[in-house]
């Protein structure tokens, strides 16, 4: 079995810019849209005003009506003033989220007017806990500080600070450490990807989250700890050092390269074998065919929003597609650290340039570089898909990566289903001569 | 602190930014956290705007909070000011830029010595305005402001036009069908021999500003952008104006037999009775149709109206004494228009309810159970959820109320439009209530168990099998059923679903 992994050394290797960070993300407080329908015992309080509200209600649509079990604490000027107690008007929302909804956990959501105004949450939600009797977990997820989807990196590194501490030495001691996988994906997913592993008879122990607060697994010292997502570094982080877990540090399960890279880094970890894997991942290439021979020889512009770039272009250059740029909005070398040397192993095989990586894009830059390069897909916000189409270049939303089911063999082909749509479609706009929608002539 | 779900009206910087983004080369930096630009991505999304949304944000980050903007915001404004080249830069403030408590102005100032273009800061306090409150108040102080500019340099034109003339005040983007009620505005003008002078700020330029005297009178369409404005220019320049919403035939009637008197008062024999007369029989089929069989069914219904002061008032008239229909409660989340709002529907329905909170509207609708709502689309979201029909008449909207198609709610056509809207909602609700009576349409349950019989769930699967959304879940099960048939299997368990998933058979 092959195990080894990206220590070739490559002396045209990835270029690393940083540039203004003037570009356009989704609010952080956004994860609580698919926190909430993951954890399905919690109830997410963001603190904030009404501008977190209003994009919260905009960015969500339809599901606003669902009856979310998410709500807003919204702020008013006393409470800016402190002419209100933090403390009476936390107690008075939750008691009444309590009452109506009984929620097995409470997550507050920081936001930026909390962190300005030092409202002190974390020394709040300890005494209100004891007198609610629910869990209140704090988490500051807010756009001074994060992007997007390091929104669930804030709420899942201060899960991983309290859950599960009960101590379980009773179990014998010297049977290998326990793996516990880190992120927030759809149950399908965590069974597919449990059970990827068990073929070769690897049990995963619990994955954080899990469907209900109370059946979070425990975690021993020394126990493993392996992400699915490439933005939950800070998660990482407190795993490594709160909890004094091993960090497997592999590539992340995105697109059937990610995948067998994953499983593969996590069976060297425990020393099996992973016979039929290259068959699987061949399997899964085979099956993606008919999209590969769109996407083969195309060009991709990632103006970075998610943090999923890395893996996704990664993924794309594999398929035969060229990337210039992978814009990122933050980038940890140490925990994307099996990515990135994936990504450069990837172009050597594949014989293609290296992208460069932009950390903190400047969106205005950015849409220069476009129109110089011309690529044939810009994978960007929705604030500049329209006026992109209108311009002939064909863009994908990028926020529909973070909605969609991506992880695992299987579903590799979500990914390539959402990037063709796009490509195909202009085959026929090209024959109708329909280009350039931004000026009159 | 608030408990809150769901708002009517957005935070003041959204007004701020469509007045902004309605005029041409306008430039608005926001100074604001990442993540406080979904302005774009509505304005891209909902309006299909081809061109950038012209809003940039000078970033709040941790740094700014440590050390304040100081040169930041200034070296943003200079940027755009030399990369777009824009007549106007209007920094805006956002609920976190308010409560640092930064001098902006002085920003504001700084900047204007190096920049070619004008720098204002939007003078509007988040935590007291609202959204609308916001967008008028931006309205007026960008007139205000060029004006003034233009008197100080001799270029304002007050000098009237030579026939009659008006200025539009208050559309702007991202408003509740407003590109087609400005089509049928400019064609009722037409008609009327009325020449539009300007229509701000939807697509002007700033710099049209300084001719807003030029025109006789004003009007302002909406009751809650523009009327600041108008204000203003009645008082500087002496311009009278007309508030009236020309929403409905007869609110159409009394708005041009409004501006009728005012021309006389201006000296200007205008007489448009004949035009009204003919429109109102011929031209527009909403008076017809109040009197014809279809509209009998109506009369009596019941309704309930809720949205923007302006689109509730003219609903509430036009259901109550065009239609026949017994309007039970009308209903507004704009606060501040309450006493205005009281004055126009109190004769025209049975009680009124001012709030924001759609907790109230929602148990309000449940309690009076009427034929059909007319409302936001969160009345829509109540009304789906009560199996009442509902008519959407009035922002916060989504993306299907900005069609592609001519739907103008104002004026002639405007009252067409609403009929059909009004009749429609009406209908549907019968049709539901006979199919119910008569047993619904007899395709119902075919889809739940054709192959079924055979296979049984375990417990797992049909919990995985009842996560999977309702649309599709039917025709998930049947194939997975059918996977199972095909391969021998008699229990169908989760790794059965998984491999059918995986065979591409799901």
């Amino acid at each position: 079995m092959n195990t080894e992994q990206g220590s070739l050394i490559n002396s045209n290797s990835i270029t690393f810019e940083c540039e203004t960070g003037n570009y356009h993300t989704f609010c952080p407080i956004s994860c609580v849209a698919w926190l909430y329908q993951k954890i399905e015992d919690s109830f997410f309080l963001v603190i904030g005003t009404k501008t977190c509200g209003y994009f919260l209600q905009n960015a969500l649509g339809v599901m606003i009506f669902a009856e979310p079990r998410y709500a807003m604490a919204e702020l008013e000027e006393a409470d800016i003033s402190a002419h209100l107690n933090d403390y009476m008007e936390l107690k008075r929302l939750c008691t009444l989220i309590k009452k109506d909804r009984n929620p097995s956990v409470i997550f507050w959501i920081g936001t930026c007017t909390t962190e300005i105004i030092k409202m002190d949450l974390e020394g709040i939600a300890p005494k209100l806990e004891n007198e609610l009797g629910v869990p209140i977990i704090v988490a500051r997820a807010n756009g001074l500080d994060y992007a997007f989807t390091q929104g669930e990196d804030t709420v899942l590194a201060a899960l991983a600070q309290t859950f599960g501490t009960k101590s379980t030495i009773s179990e014998d001691n010297s049977s290998t450490p326990n793996l516990i996988i880190f992120g927030s994906v759809p149950n399908t997913v965590v069974y597919e990807l449990s059970n990827e592993l068990k073929t070769y008879g690897i049990d995963v122990k619990g994955w954080l989250p899990a469907k209900r607060y109370t059946e979070f697994p425990t975690l021993n010292e020394r126990d493993f700890v392996c992400g699915v997502n490439p933005y939950l570094s800070r998660t990482a982080t407190t795993l490594m050092r709160r909890r004094k877990c091993q960090l497997i540090g592999a590539p992340f399960p995105i697109g059937p390269d990610g995948t067998k890279a994953w499983v593969e880094k996590i069976c060297s970890v425990y020393n099996v074998p992973t016979p039929g894997l290259n068959d699987r991942e061949e399997k899964a290439w085979k099956s993606l065919e008919p999209y590969l021979q769109v996407l083969r020889g195309k060009s991709v512009f990632f103006m970075g929003d998610n943090l999923l770039e890395i893996s996704l272009a990664r993924f794309f250059i594999r398929c035969g597609m060229s990337v210039y740029e992978i814009g990122i909005p933050y980038l940890d070398k140490r925990y994307q650290g099996g990515e990135l040397a994936l990504l450069e192993k990837t172009c050597q095989e594949m014989g293609t340039f290296l992208p460069v990586i932009v950390e903190k894009p400047d969106n205005y830059n950015q849409l220069n570089r476009i129109k110089d390069l011309h690529p044939d897909l810009v994978i960007t916000g929705m604030a500049h898909a329209n006026p992109l189409e209108a311009r002939g270049i064909n863009t994908k939303w990028s926020v529909e990566f973070t909605f969609s089911q991506i992880h695992g063999f299987t579903n590799a082909k979500n990914i390539l289903d959402l990037i063709c749509k796009p490509l195909q479609r202009q085959t026929t706009f090209k024959e109708l001569g329909w280009k350039n929608y931004h000026t009159l002539v | 602190m608030k408990l809150a779900y769901w708002m009517y009206a957005g935070p003041a910087h959204i007004g701020t930014l469509r007045i902004a983004t309605s005029f041409r080369k306008v430039h608005a930096i926001m100074h604001a956290p990442l993540g406080d630009d979904y302005f774009n991505v509505m304005r891209s999304m909902l309006e299909r705007k081809r061109d950038f949304t012209p809003v940039t944000a000078s970033v709040v980050d941790r740094h700014v909070l440590a050390r304040g903007s100081q040169e930041k915001v200034i070296q943003n404004i200079k940027r755009k000011d030399k990369e777009e080249q824009p007549d106007l830069v209007l920094l805006t403030p956002t609920c976190t830029s308010s409560i640092l408590q930064e001098d902006l102005q002085n920003f504001v100032n700084r900047a204007s010595q190096d920049a070619k273009a004008d720098v204002l800061l939007a003078d509007v306090n988040h935590y007291r305005v609202n959204e609308l409150q916001a967008a008028d108040r931006t309205l007026e102080q960008v007139v205000r402001f060029y004006l003034e500019k233009a008197e100080k340099d001799g270029s304002i034109q007050t000098e009237k036009t030579k026939n009659p003339s008006v200025n539009i005040l208050g559309p702007c983007n991202l408003g509740f069908h407003v590109h087609h009620d400005i089509a049928e505005l400019k064609r009722l003008f037409k008609d009327l021999s009325i020449t539009v002078n300007t229509i701000i700020p939807e697509g002007a330029s700033v710099e049209e500003l300084k001719k807003l005297p030029q025109a006789w009178f004003n009007i302002v369409p909406y009751r809650e952008v523009g009327l600041l404005s108008a204000q203003l220019l009645e008082k500087k320049y002496n311009m009278p104006f007309v508030a009236t919403t020309p929403i409905g035939i007869v609110e159409t009637a009394n708005f041009i037999r409004q501006i009728q008197t005012l021309l006389k008062q201006l000296g200007f024999a205008a007489d448009f009775e004949k035009y009204i007369d003919l429109q109102t029989r011929f031209v527009s089929q909403s008076a017809w149709f109040s009197r014809s069989i279809d509209c009998q069914n109506l009369a009596g219904k019941t309704a309930v109206v809720f949205g923007d002061a302006t689109h509730t008032v003219a609903i509430t008239k036009i259901l109550s004494q065009e239609m026949g229909v017994r309007v039970l409660v009308a209903g507004t989340y704009c606060k501040p228009e309450e006493t205005w709002f009281r004055e126009e529907v109190s004769k025209y329905c049975e009680d009124i309810l001012i709030t924001d909170d759609h907790n109230l509207v929602g148990d309000m609708i449940a309690k009076l159970e009427p034929s059909a709502i007319f409302g936001t689309q969160m009345e829509r979201h109540i009304g789906k959820r009560l199996n009442i029909p509902c008519g959407v008449i009035s922002a916060p909207v989504h993306i299907q109320n900005f069609p592609l198609s001519y739907r103008p709610f104002i004026g002639y056509e405007g009252s067409n439009q609403i009929a059909d809207l009004i009749y429609n909602s009406f209908t549907l609700g019968m049709e539901d209530h006979l199919l119910e009576i008569f047993g619904g349409h007899d395709t119902k349950d075919i889809s739940s168990s054709t192959l079924s019989n055979e296979n049984i769930w375990d417990v797992e699967a049909e919990s995985e099998l009842k996560r999977i959304p309702g649309f599709v879940r039917g025709k998930i099960k049947r194939n997975v059923e059918k996977f199972a048939k095909t391969n021998n299997l008699s229990t169908i368990t989760l790794d059965v679903m998984y491999a059918c998933k995986e065979a591409g058979d799901m």
